[in-house]
């Protein structure tokens, strides 16, 4: 057992008790913790700030306002509901399509305004959000992914996970939905975790269940070596993530759009630590690094630099 | 300086929690393991009623020493009241009083209760007189004629005494007993009818009250004997079984027929009578054996609280205990349990259930819970009523369990009442979120955690040695501050952490 600890130890692996103790209670001030836990919030300051983000259609916010729904969503042939404070990718509803009165979501089912209107009495109740808290809705533009990912992905939207430090952005990978997720690119419950070399934007080997896989288990496909689009546009709308939030430790969510290219998904202020598994590799060292050169670092394109040089894989 | 801060602080508390401790171990020479061996208890009669302005009255009686028993370091708290001790009839009373007083009142009397061997002093008992029964008319003819019955059944005081116990005890068979009791016998009348028809007979007898001498009893019962004269010698019995063997424990404390306390000018009068094994006898034995005049450490400590207030701590000084128990199992272990202290509070109601029956107890509750939660979730209702009807048929099946197995004759089944519901409830809740969200095993393994955490904490904290030392060296709270004040700053890994990770080191 003490062999495992020297081993991780010396890999740089962090542990939950170190990231909380010495990174995010350190670098990321409590006030600020709302800012990236309602994502509408997030979502106005990036806008504001601008930072492209899925376009903002509608935000419900009380039971009665559920009765303008068909007018919001008349003009839409395709969006996706979400609630303001959920975690992991819950309650979370994506419309592609349109038959005759019905919605087809992306799984392939049909459902009617009503069925809607009561999806959206539940995420008002606050079933997905934290603590169970009273929420709020937001009717967004519905993300199409690069073809690049087709091979890899099912059902969902998969995205570029980014930590940055100080606004260096120090390790990333990106999320593939598999059916076992049902289409969620969330880690606990079953999506794939890739490393991304953070020099070149290059997919590494994956990490499914916390075991090394090479092929995604749904497609079969391959899922290293496949190049990141935008890659140097990517890591410079994380490293603003920094300024624009304050939080010195902050997990950075992205999509990539097919045609309006990268957009901010979410902020996470305690991003999990997954991200080594994927990467093989230890954020301990990368942050280090990091904290020894933070004075030579002055603007978005130094931190971002800095990253693509030291941090390859 | 922050970087030492913490360093400095806990080194603080560490030097002064140790250094407490060894000196009142090494130097006050306090007993480190609990000494049930000590003959000596804490005695304390808590008497508490609302006085409505007037003159007031209370009259208790009070034990005095006797053969087995010393009485000593009595004290009787009252703020404002005139106090006087009598006797009366051969008992001790102690007798308050007060012009004026009104509102809600309390007083205590408490005195320490050591086994004394004064052994056979061959004290010359002044034989007492025979009383007149006070019978008359019917009942005295019924007395009369059940001496004769008896006395034609038995061969001598003793026999006399137990045959007319088992009459008296066998209500309905015979009319001249039903006649004499009354129509709602209690034991406490059919001692004072024992009495009567004795006296009758010619025997010299009275009821004697007083309560057992117990480890830890909050609410001791005052029990009651019954007493011949014989032979120059009082004797004891037990009025329902009419055994004569003198309880050890037994402490008389009057006697005659009066209450325990009487209240003129006061009203809703309740007496709470305590027993508690006096484990600062045995600490301040050993102190002033060491000839050290008592420094201010020994005064100031639990041991001056009232009986009940002691007990109270007995179990909240627990806490800290398996608080940082939660601690290690959540930093240095990595077991996430539901709700971060319920498991402490999970642990304290198995002190009062026992391990096995707690478990019985706390799955069956979490298992009807989450069912109607289950249920509950089809009626898509909003959190709070959610909540709250969640918690209201987890009291009432807490009522029927207990009902159930009071009635089956399992007394463990009452103190199912002492499971914090509102955890309960809160538990069941994120149970069942959990099992919707990551799914049934997820949410079934992190139950089970919770469950496992609070039988280790239970483990630790049902340990009399533990709970020894934590009362009667409270400082050692301050070492465990420390160290849980070092926890706070642990960054190594958890050791389920090491498993997660595994995939990197091969």
């Amino acid at each position: 057992m003490l062999e495992v600890v020297k081993k991780l130890a010396s890999l740089g692996i962090m542990g939950i008790n170190k990231r909380n103790a010495d990174y995010i209670s350190v670098y990321n001030p409590r006030k600020l913790f709302p800012l990236v836990d309602d994502k509408l919030k997030t979502k106005i300051l990036a806008e504001n700030a601008g930072l492209e983000v899925p376009k903002l259609y509608g935000v419900i916010e009380i039971q009665r306002q559920i009765r303008d729904l068909a007018s919001i969503l008349a003009p839409l042939t395709d969006f996706a509901i979400k609630p303001a404070c959920g975690s992991g990718g819950d309650g979370i509803l994506v419309v592609s399509g349109r038959v005759k009165d019905l919605f087809r979501t992306v799984n392939g089912q049909l459902l009617s305004l009503d069925e809607i209107s009561q999806h959206l009495t539940r995420l008002l109740s606050g079933v997905y959000s934290l603590g169970g808290r009273p929420d709020k809705i937001i009717i967004e533009y519905r993300v199409q992914f690069d073809p690049v990912f087709e091979r890899i992905s099912y059902l969902g939207v998969p995205d570029v996970r980014i930590i940055v430090f100080q606004g260096v952005p120090i390790m990333s990978m990106i999320r593939l939905p598999t059916r076992m997720s049902h289409g969620k690119a969330n880690l606990h419950k079953g999506a794939i975790g890739v490393g991304i070399c953070m020099a070149s934007g290059t997919t590494l080997k994956a990490v499914w269940k916390n075991s090394v896989v090479e092929e995604h288990p749904d497609t079969g496909n391959t899922v290293e070596g496949v190049n990141v689009p935008d890659w140097q546009k990517l890591l410079e709308i994380a490293s603003r993530c920094y300024q624009l939030t304050g939080l010195g430790y902050v997990g950075v969510d992205l999509v990539i759009d097919k045609d309006k290219g990268p957009l901010l998904l979410e902020l996470n202020a305690r991003p999990g630590l997954n991200i080594q598994i994927a990467n093989r590799a230890g954020l301990i060292s990368r942050l280090k690094l990091v904290e020894e050169n933070i004075n030579l670092l002055n603007t978005i394109e130094d931190k971002v630099r800095f990253a693509r040089e030291k941090f390859s894989s | 300086m922050r970087k030492y801060h913490l360093q400095i602080l806990c080194t603080l508390l560490l030097v002064i929690g140790a250094g407490l401790f060894l000196y009142k171990a090494l130097i006050l020479h306090y007993p480190l393991s609990p000494d049930t061996q000590t003959d000596a208890w804490l005695l304390e009669y808590h008497p508490s009623f609302s006085a409505k302005g007037k003159p007031l009255k209370l009259s208790m009686f009070i034990p005095k020493s006797t053969q087995q028993f010393l009485i000593m370091d009595e004290s009787f708290i009252s703020r404002g009241f005139g106090l006087t001790t009598t006797y009366k009839d051969g008992n001790r009373q102690a007798v308050w009083s007060i012009r004026n007083a009104s509102g809600q009142q309390g007083l205590y009397y408490r005195a320490v209760v050591r086994r004394g061997n004064i052994g056979d002093t061959n004290e010359k008992i002044k034989p007492p007189e025979l009383k007149l029964s006070g019978l008359e008319g019917a009942d005295l003819e019924a007395a009369k004629s059940l001496v004769a019955d008896i006395r034609a059944k038995s061969a001598d005081t003793e026999s006399f005494l137990s045959t007319l116990l088992k009459r008296l005890n066998e209500t309905g068979s015979d009319t001249n007993i039903s006649l004499l009791l009354g129509k709602h016998p209690t034991s406490l009348k059919q001692a004072q009818v024992a009495v009567q028809i004795l006296s009758e007979a010619g025997i010299i007898s009275r009821v004697v009250f007083g309560v057992i001498l117990e480890d830890q009893s909050r609410n001791a019962p005052i029990i009651h004997r019954l007493e011949v004269y014989e032979n120059r010698n009082w004797k004891s019995f037990d009025v329902i079984t009419g055994d004569v063997s003198l309880l050890e424990n037994f402490l008389p404390c009057w006697r005659g027929l009066d209450p325990i306390v009487q209240l003129t000018g006061g009203e809703r009068l309740k007496t709470v009578v305590s027993v508690a094994r006096h484990q600062e006898a045995a600490v301040l034995a050993t102190v002033s054996g060491a000839q050290i005049t008592s420094p201010a450490i020994v005064k100031f400590s639990l041991f001056s609280l009232p009986i009940e207030t002691q007990s109270v701590y007995k179990v909240i000084l627990m806490i800290p205990i398996g608080a940082f128990l939660v601690t290690l199992f959540r930093n240095l272990v990595g077991m996430r349990t539901f709700g971060t202290f319920m498991p402490v509070l999970i642990a304290l109601a198995f002190r009062e259930t026992q391990l096995l029956w707690g478990l019985v107890f706390f799955t069956v509750l979490i298992a009807t819970g989450l069912t109607v939660r289950f249920y509950l979730e089809h009626l898509k209702l909003l959190l709070v009523p959610r909540l709250a009807s969640i918690l209201i048929v987890v009291i009432l099946f807490m009522a029927m369990l207990s009902v159930l197995t009071h009635m089956i004759g399992i007394e463990r089944g009452l103190s199912v009442a002492l499971f914090p519901m509102v955890i309960l409830t809160m538990t069941i809740e994120r149970m069942s979120i959990m099992w919707d969200e990551v799914g049934s095993y997820e949410s079934v393994k992190q139950g089970l955690n919770s469950l496992l955490v609070a039988a280790l904490i239970y483990g630790v904290i049902s340990n009399q040695i533990v709970g020894h030392l934590i009362f009667v060296f409270p400082e050692l709270l301050l070492i465990i501050l420390a160290l849980t004040l070092m926890l706070g700053r642990y960054t190594g890994y958890r050791l389920l952490e090491l498993k997660r990770f595994r995939a990197l080191v091969d």
